[in-house]
């Protein structure tokens, strides 16, 4: 069986929405390159509606899937709904992403969340609570500190490395 | 679609010479060689020729000196492990360079937490280990250094003979992982100084599950499998003798053809390297540049993820590996390209080519055709090339 189910290499190989929005109400990133996977995500809103959503990626078959899958389930949701979307929901509509990929590459729905949050940011809709966070891919975990590393980041191979 | 196999160091096909020898010993020859009866003639018979053969392709007409494993994993854990462990009264220091595939580094790493000392020589940006660096990390105390005879990520082939000048005037063992090696470019135990030598079938066109371990006469070592006297008491268990005759048969049709497969191999590997690097921008050789194995081509593209072209080269027919954390099980990053100075950003880009005698002139061009939209692609979709474009906005 390959590594990739078709969906999965459906989108992989034909990505939906992929590109920048000039002037996007929102912008989130997450990941970074040390992760192996990073990914961008634009939105633009229009009475609390997703009008259009693009995204860029860089990193794995999966992580380019995953990006191309939300940016589908996304599209024309209500902001509300839009933060609904989960790792889980996103492997669910892909029909399952190889175990090793589920946490590394399922970032799209935490970018996407981002996003959004930035353009509630913008609004003045939302507080933003600063020093949380793991310092190689800004991902927000609950008792994050400057030290600590989320666990959807394997930096600690990284850290590993430089001792 | 055109099928181009361009992953050798994961393994090599199977000649048909080699399926030919061993499909008796799958057979009618099932005997046990440790049998008394003529049922194991014919397989004891098999392996004292394999024996001579895998002796004849690393330059020893010693024969005894070579001990059959299960892999090139094993050869490695076995050389690590057992040699250091037969020292252990003398010292508990082991040198390795900071490239040694994981049998090696993780063998060492266990013993590290039985209690030895372990020193790790950096290599230079070509992946270069410096033999003076080997030096510096001698102790009084050092019993065991083992440096790989080539890195089958990024190709290099490290100066050994000028390493073992330096470990014999100290009286210090020297292994070598020859596993990338060995079949791929001429090898001899003797030219290298070496004491202890790896080297595995499936590297050069035998099976998986034939590989051997050569120990130079007079060098104790401990076993890793404990149990009957199988090759001389230093590996128990009943012989995997189809495994053990493809080895055989594979490393004498090495012994002949090595230097016919180089002289294929060169031109195809040099056509790849200056094809993909002079069509692609950013694109960057890993590994020396001149001394390298024959077939092997490795490349960091910069701005894209090497899974993500391994997968799009794949749906082409193409295969490949790569260094990048995605690909790796582990999902670790590469630590011979960490090793050698690049950066994650850079190096999570890596594409490994390594080339085979059944590969063509016309492979390499397909794969240069093939390789270019796949880059743009993806580029197009990457964040991290988006900012290389704005912080480089007017200068291209």
């Amino acid at each position: 069986m390959p590594v990739y189910n078709e969906k999965v290499m459906d989108h992989f190989m034909h990505p939906r929405n992929v590109g920048e929005i000039e002037n996007a109400d929102g912008v989130g990133e997450v990941g970074n390159p040390v992760c192996g996977d990073m990914m961008t995500f634009y939105i633009k809103v229009k009475e609390d509606k997703l009008s259009d959503v693009k995204f860029k990626t860089f990193g794995c078959g999966a992580a380019i899937a995953v990006s191309s899958m939300v940016s589908e389930m996304a599209m024309g949701k209500s902001l509300e709904e839009a933060q609904k979307i989960t790792p889980e929901m996103v492997a669910k509509e892909l029909e399952g992403l190889p175990k090793q990929k589920f946490h590394c590459s399922n970032l799209g729905a935490q970018a996407l969340n981002k996003a959004i949050d930035d353009y509630l940011i913008k609004q003045g809709r939302l507080q933003i609570e600063e020093g949380k966070g793991c310092p190689f891919c800004e991902h927000e975990e609950g008792e994050a500190d400057e030290n600590s590393i989320c666990g959807s980041c394997h930096a600690a191979a990284h850290k590993e490395e430089k001792a | 679609m055109r099928k181009v196999y361009l992953d050798h160091y994961a393994t090599t096909p199977l000649l048909p010479a080699v399926r030919d020898a061993m499909l008796p010993f799958l057979g009618e020859s099932f005997g046990n060689p440790m049998s008394l009866h003529n049922w194991g003639d014919a397989p004891r018979d098999a392996m004292d020729k394999a024996r001579e053969q895998v002796g004849a392709l690393i330059g020893t007409d010693a024969s005894e000196e070579i001990i059959f494993t299960s892999c090139g994993t094993e050869s490695n854990n076995f050389a690590i492990k057992g040699l250091a462990t037969a020292l252990q009264s003398k010292g508990k220091h082991i040198v390795i360079s900071a490239i040694e595939h994981f049998s090696v580094m993780n063998a060492a790493r266990s013993l590290e937490k039985m209690g030895f000392q372990l020193s790790l020589v950096p290599v230079d940006k070509n992946g270069v280990v410096n033999p003076e660096d080997v030096r510096q990390n001698l102790r009084e105390d050092t019993i065991l250094v083992s440096i790989m005879h080539a890195n089958g990520e990024v190709g290099t082939i490290q100066p050994i003979k000028e390493i073992s000048a330096i470990t014999r005037e100290k009286g210090i063992l020297l292994h070598t992982d020859a596993i990338a090696s060995c079949g791929n470019i001429p090898v001899n135990v003797k030219d290298l100084g070496v004491d202890a030598l790896s080297l595995a079938g499936n590297q050069f066109y035998g099976p998986k599950g034939g590989a051997a371990l050569w120990v130079k006469k007079g060098v104790r070592i401990i076993p890793l499998l404990d149990g009957g006297i199988q090759e001389g008491g230093r590996r128990a268990g009943s012989e995997d003798v189809a495994s053990i005759v493809g080895l055989g048969q594979a490393a004498e049709i090495a012994a002949v053809d090595v230097v016919n497969r180089m002289n294929k191999l060169i031109p195809m590997r040099d056509s790849l390297i200056k094809g993909l690097t002079e069509k692609i921008s950013h694109v960057v050789l890993t590994g020396h540049p001149q001394n390298r194995l024959p077939g092997h081509a490795s490349f960091c593209v910069e701005f894209i993820e090497g899974e993500s072209m391994l997968m799009m080269l794949n749906s082409v027919g193409i295969a490949v590996s790569s260094g990048s954390s995605c690909t790796s099980r582990a999902l670790k990053i590469s630590h011979v390209l960490m090793a050698m100075g690049y950066t994650h950003e850079i190096a999570q880009g890596s594409l490994v080519f390594t080339l085979g005698i059944d590969n063509s002139i016309d492979d390499m061009q397909y794969v240069v055709e093939e390789m270019s939209p796949i880059v743009v692609r993806l580029r197009q979709m990457s964040p991290v090339y988006d900012k290389f474009l704005k912080a480089n906005k007017g200068g291209q």
